[in-house]
């Protein structure tokens, strides 16, 4: 089954200000799950989901250290989810909007991360089964 | 005809642009398309007995396939047995399995 | 494969941007080779308006000297190819009259917009 079907998802949401994270990357995790070819445009804000310098903090209003408030870091599950597509016999390929990187200054991100254009989603779009486009409003 | 998965990530009470989902789902049924409306985060708002959701219940009525996202209704303490009929919990694979199918997936 | 593009969200970060994002991405797929419609609806039906003028903004010695020019960006885009269809029951709601509207777009309806759907293998939604 692995690899079966190729999937692409475009985002644009940054990291922690909107619920359409959450559901992009529930979504990804199931594909993934499936062993699928899933693959990434990450758009404006959505550049800084990989971002490499994302760190936990504590949370005095819980009573929580940095390690009980365990903070959901989304560098942290997008790491996850290629490690566990490559378990499943699928890929996740993450590619970031270059341009969107430098005006951001978004450079570092994680490992499996890679620079890319619109030009790359439109080929990937083209070869994929299908897109899923997540806007941001 | 045509399959079409309509996500609808918006509630009618804080977004006025709702309805253009309703309406579109509405008129691709009318026109002879498979339509499911898949109701996710606040856009599961409406679920719950009780919400204003007439536009929601008559599609239903009207043929459109009417789920909403199990874990945006349990983010919101919507239990299934409190919900319109016509609505019917569904998990969030749906989604990959319509777009694995070459479905088109409009996400709103 | 054909793709409509629609365009519902506008004026989200245009001034630091200096354009919509949606149509520069529109732009760049084009010029990647992508058979492309683009629908403005929503509050992005106002890009098609005519003396859109964002210009002579300054932020304490800062001035910015490129401002967006979307209505300018949407007739290049049609230049190149792509048809712009606008929604009409989104400009009527907005009081856009079309002696106010930039020349060479499609008006459609709502009625309209099934077969639209079905004319386009892709539907992306922005």
């Amino acid at each position: 089954m692995a690899q079966e079907k190729t999937l692409v998802f475009a985002l644009m949401d940054a990291p922690y200000e909107s619920a359409n994270t959450a559901t992009a990357l529930r979504l990804i995790d199931i594909a993934v799950r499936r062993g699928y070819a899933v693959k990434v445009f990450a758009y404006e804000g959505a550049v800084l989901l990989p971002f490499s310098r994302q760190q936990r903090h504590p949370n005095a209003i819980h009573g929580r250290s940095v390690e009980e408030e365990n903070h959901l870091l989304t560098r942290e599950v997008i790491a996850f989810l290629i490690a566990a597509a490559k378990q499943n016999g699928g890929t996740l390929d993450w590619v970031n909007c270059g341009l969107c990187v430098d005006e951001r200054g978004a450079g570092e991100a994680i490992e499996g991360v890679r620079r890319g254009s619109p030009a790359d989603f439109w080929q990937m779009a083209q070869a994929a089964d299908n897109t899923l486009v997540i806007g941001t409003r | 005809m045509a399959s079409y998965l309509l996500i609808e990530s918006r509630d009618p009470y804080s977004s006025g642009d709702n309805e253009f989902c309703l309406d579109l789902a509405r008129r691709l049924v009318a026109a002879g398309d498979k339509v499911t409306l898949f109701l996710v985060q606040n856009g599961v708002q409406p679920a719950r007995s009780g919400a204003e959701a007439a536009g929601l219940v008559a599609l239903a009525q009207d043929g459109v396939d009417v789920v909403a996202d199990e874990f945006s209704l349990r983010e919101r303490g919507i239990a299934p047995g409190r919900m319109h009929p016509g609505i019917r919990p569904s998990p969030l694979e749906v989604v990959i399995d319509r777009l694995a199918e070459g479905c088109k997936v409009i996400w709103h | 494969m054909k793709v409509l593009n629609i365009i519902e969200t506008a004026y989200r970060a245009t001034i630091e941007e200096q354009d919509d994002t949606i149509v520069w991405l529109s732009h760049a797929v084009r010029g990647a080779g992508a058979e492309l419609g683009v629908l403005l609806r929503g509050n992005a039906v106002s890009y098609a308006v005519k003396g859109q003028n964002a210009a002579g903004l300054t932020f304490g010695g800062w001035r910015q000297t490129q401002p967006p020019d979307i209505a300018h960006d949407i007739v290049s885009l049609m230049a190149k190819g792509v048809t712009v269809y606008v929604m009409t029951e989104d400009l009527a709601k907005r009081g856009i009259e079309p002696t106010d509207m930039i020349g060479g777009l499609e008006r459609i309806s709502r009625e309209s917009l099934v077969p639209l759907l079905a004319a386009h293998d892709r539907v992306w939604y922005w």
